[in-house]
């Protein structure tokens, strides 16, 4: 047998495999987003300058939340950039405090609707038979019921208030959570390495957070994007409806509502008929940038590169 | 095959200084580094080499094709006087399929699941007009008679997933000759098949490529296959040409180290020893998955510090075995006994002590490590986990265990992904040992290895066994790994186990008539064995 490796000087260390330079997180995330096709990085801007007015609504905004002036439907201009509204609050600096209720209350809701939806999820996955049948068939009949209707019996059965709308509209969207994880689990579950981590004894735990979550984020991160955006447009549904926020917390959708009468003078005043639509291009605008950056996610996660 | 003349006056194909590139991690990379290659009507040309040598790629550059995210950048290619390598992409789909054709290696992917396989069959000869369809399905007939496909006349009516693997490779090939192209590329066409079923193909192929005395490139990585149907073998590596010769000659004096090395690989020997000490009894098991029973009556016995290897071919149990070993696949009836204790029937119902002394390593290395975790994570947790070993001591000793399996160090922080084919194996045999078991079951680990790296992984594993005096139940379908690494072997048959004896017992006659059947499939490095294992049917 000396002999032989004599012929050829085999070692197991030099054998080369898929060597790649070792980057810090940091420089792989810079990296990624100088490759970033320009909707992406308008996304990311979008997203960040929404960030920045929830974050400091209270330093940018030039009233307070709830502060009322005596006139009420003032005109663009002056000391009210873009007026006053039904009974006479500043239309500028509802729109900014708006920024922090809706948003932040659709990204608690997501959150939890992701750890609601994941957990069970991948219990689905894991222990699959009778413990995935009854939760699968639970979220097939939830489902099966339209949402907004279903959240607004809800929440006349509950109560409106924050606390409520979050929970029950993380229950509902954590239907498709459920889903989506339960099929990127099964594909995870099947893999050798879940095998080699249950034939070790590891529990069930261990199992869902070392071995199967690391690899199913990216579609995880990907849907979130996607859930946060039905789940905000949702809230702001349900506010235009009365059930949503409630004043005088500001929110684009009831602003849109609020407001939506004067859509009848833009005949006399074009920006008195606009001021509606002001909220509701908030809502529009951020939607679109989220999508934007979730689009550039998924293509990367996904795999698919435009051939050349 | 060897006593046919080949006119070299007709050259079909000269490809001359061939440079391919290909795109990976943000860069081009040379794949092909300039290789000439000439090909004379009716001759098979055999291509050789591990993976990553460049055959296919080579292979496919006979038609003047380059995988996406593959290029051209330099050389010549002249099939039948015709420049290959100036013609519009619209000029070459015309010759490919009825004058080049290619036959890929597996023909279950190759083929539409949702069209007869006639009609796959005669597309690219009545698409092109060579003939109408009539004269194309009296044609592919016959052509499924040559290659002894069953009721020939109406297996074309079938749909692929109703026919079996060696008979949808044998269409395939029907499929390539359907135009009578000038020429064939086979890539690896038996890989992915039985050694039973390999012979049938082989034989076929040989003999139809012979009757319409087409040429053909034959690209594999299997030495005694390449043995049985070329006429000249070339040996690449690394996108280089290592040498060419007669395959007479190539396998009797090969000339550069590296060929030799390969011829080498099988040469690995053990003496075999047994003993009394039962370490793992399967006793008597029957299992089934759902309502369809996969195991009948097993009786396998594992000696302490021994080597087991189970042979079959897919679906003969071999694996469904170890599941029953592991507790994954509780049996109908019938007990597993470890070290004289009967081991409970369900994984959730053994101990951490009975799990810890049963390892496994898997064939896939790829899917059996997390690819998010480094390798110290992936050998440190068994330590943590049933030693409870922490911070300085569990790196210590996983730092131990690399050396053990020939990496170190360096290798802790890497990802799989940053692994070769075999450093990926070692690490999971790593992982194995650093449960401290007293069996590790090794499921086809060889099997996706190049011969090379099969050697090196072998060789550990007897190692480690003499250190360790750890048992191996060691599951492959190739023969010559058994022939290399075990003590005793059973022979399995649809869930059944034919015999299980010493080596030498099992590999000298007489054999029970499955045995004779599977040890005389294995094409051997003689390039008359094939013709001599079809005249001794007859």
């Amino acid at each position: 047998m000396n002999k032989e490796s004599k012929i050829h000087d085999y070692s197991a260390k030099s054998e080369v495999g898929f060597v790649r330079t070792r980057r810090t997180r940091l420089q792989r995330i810079l990296l990624e987003l100088r490759k970033a096709p320009p909707t992406a990085i308008i996304g990311l801007f979008i997203i960040i300058f929404y960030i920045i007015l929830a974050l400091f609504a209270g330093q940018i905004a030039p009233y307070g939340e709830a502060e009322i002036f005596p006139i009420p439907y003032a005109p663009w201009g002056g000391d009210h950039i873009f007026g006053t509204d039904q009974i006479g609050r500043d239309v500028y600096t509802r729109l900014i405090y708006g920024a922090r209720n809706t948003v932040g209350i659709a990204i608690i809701t997501t959150i939890l609707a992701f750890v609601i939806g994941g957990f069970f999820g991948l219990l689905a996955a894991i222990l699959g038979s009778w413990t995935d049948q009854i939760l699968s068939r639970l979220v097939d009949v939830m489902m099966a019921i339209p949402s907004l209707i279903f959240a607004l019996m809800l929440l006349s059965i509950f109560g409106t208030n924050a606390i409520n709308l979050i929970i029950i509209l993380a229950v509902l969207e954590s239907t498709r959570v459920f889903r989506l994880t339960r099929a990127v689990g099964m594909n995870v579950v099947v893999m050798d390495y879940v095998e080699v981590a249950r034939l070790r004894g590891e529990k069930i735990g261990w199992v869902i957070r070392k071995e199967i979550l690391p690899n199913i984020l990216p579609p995880l991160v990907a849907e979130f994007g996607l859930r946060f955006c039905f789940t905000f447009l949702a809230i702001a549904a349900l506010s235009f409806l009365g059930v949503g926020i409630q004043p005088p917390s500001a929110d684009w959708g009831s602003m849109v509502r609020e407001n939506a009468g004067l859509i009848n003078f833009a005949h006399y005043d074009i920006k008195a008929g606009l001021t509606p639509l002001l909220p509701a291009a908030a809502i529009a605008i951020l939607t679109v940038a989220v999508n934007f950056v979730v689009d550039w996610f998924l293509q990367k996660t996904s795999g698919i590169r435009d051939e050349k | 095959m060897k006593n046919k003349t080949i006119d070299k006056k007709k050259i079909l194909l000269s490809m001359s200084n061939i440079h391919i590139e290909g795109f990976a991690d943000e860069r081009w990379h040379k794949i092909i580094k300039g290789i000439d290659l000439t090909l004379y009507r009716g001759e098979i040309l055999g291509l050789i080499g591990e993976s990553g040598a460049g055959k296919s790629t080579l292979g496919l550059a006979a038609m003047g094709f380059a995988r996406p995210g593959c290029r051209f950048t330099g050389g010549e290619i002249i099939f039948d006087s015709m420049k290959l390598h100036d013609m519009s992409e619209n000029q070459k789909r015309k010759l490919w399929g009825t004058r080049i054709a290619y036959v890929a290696q597996s023909a279950a992917a190759a083929f539409n699941p949702a069209h007869k396989l006639i009609n796959q069959t005669i597309e690219s000869a009545v698409r092109s007009k060579i003939k109408n369809e009539e004269q194309a399905v009296k044609d592919a007939n016959h052509l499924y008679k040559e290659l002894q496909l069953p009721e020939p006349d109406k297996i074309g009516f079938r749909y692929p997933h109703q026919v079996s693997g060696g008979q949808l490779q044998r269409v395939m090939t029907a499929m390539a000759m359907s135009a009578t192209p000038d020429l064939i590329i086979f890539d690896e066409p038996t890989t992915a098949l039985d050694v039973t079923t390999q012979v049938e193909v082989l034989a076929s192929m040989r003999h139809i490529v012979e009757q319409y005395n087409t040429a053909a490139i034959y690209i594999t990585h299997d030495l005694s296959v390449v043995a049985q149907m070329a006429d000249t073998i070339k040996v690449l590596r690394y996108g280089e040409e290592i040498e060419q010769s007669k395959t007479n000659e190539m396998l009797s004096h090969p000339k550069e180290s590296y060929t030799k090395s390969l011829w080498s690989v099988r040469s690995i020997e053990k003496q075999e020893k047994t003993n009394d000490d039962i370490i793992l009894k399967v006793d008597n098991v029957t299992a089934a998955y759902g309502s369809s029973k996969v195991l009948f009556n097993v009786d396998i016995r594992l000696p302490r510090g021994r080597t087991v290897a189970i042979v079959g071919e897919s679906g003969s149990g071999k694996s469904t075995t170890a599941r029953v070993i592991t507790g994954l696949l509780p049996p109908l009836n019938g007990k597993v006994t470890f070290n004289g204790k009967t081991l409970p029937a369900a994984l959730k119902n053994r101990s951490k002590k009975e799990l810890q002394k049963i390892q496994m390593i898997y064939q896939m290395a790829d899917v059996a490590m997390n690819p998010k975790q480094t390798v110290s994570e992936i050998v440190g947790r068994p330590l943590e986990f049933y030693q409870g070993m922490k911070g300085k001591v569990l790196d210590k000793k996983t730092i131990e265990l690399l050396e053990m399996i020939e990496l170190d160090e360096s290798f802790m922080d890497r990802l799989p992904n940053e692994l070769s084919g075999g450093q990926k194996q070692r690490v999971c045999i790593a992982r194995a040992l650093a449960a401290e078991p007293e069996i590790i079951i090794c499921d086809e680990v060889t099997s996706a290895l190049d011969q090379i790296v099969q050697e090196g992984i072998l060789k550990l594993l007897m190692r480690l066994q003499k250190e360790l005096n750890v048992s191996y139940l060691f599951i492959t379908h190739d023969i010559s790994t058994v022939k290399a690494i075990s003590d005793e072997v059973v022979v399995m048959f649809q869930g059944k186990v034919v015999e299980q004896g010493s080596k030498s017992s099992i590999f000298s006659p007489p054999h029970p008539e499955y045995t004779e059947l599977l040890l005389s499939a294995v094409p051997e490095m003689d390039p008359n064995w094939l013709n001599n294992y079809l005249n001794s049917r007859k």
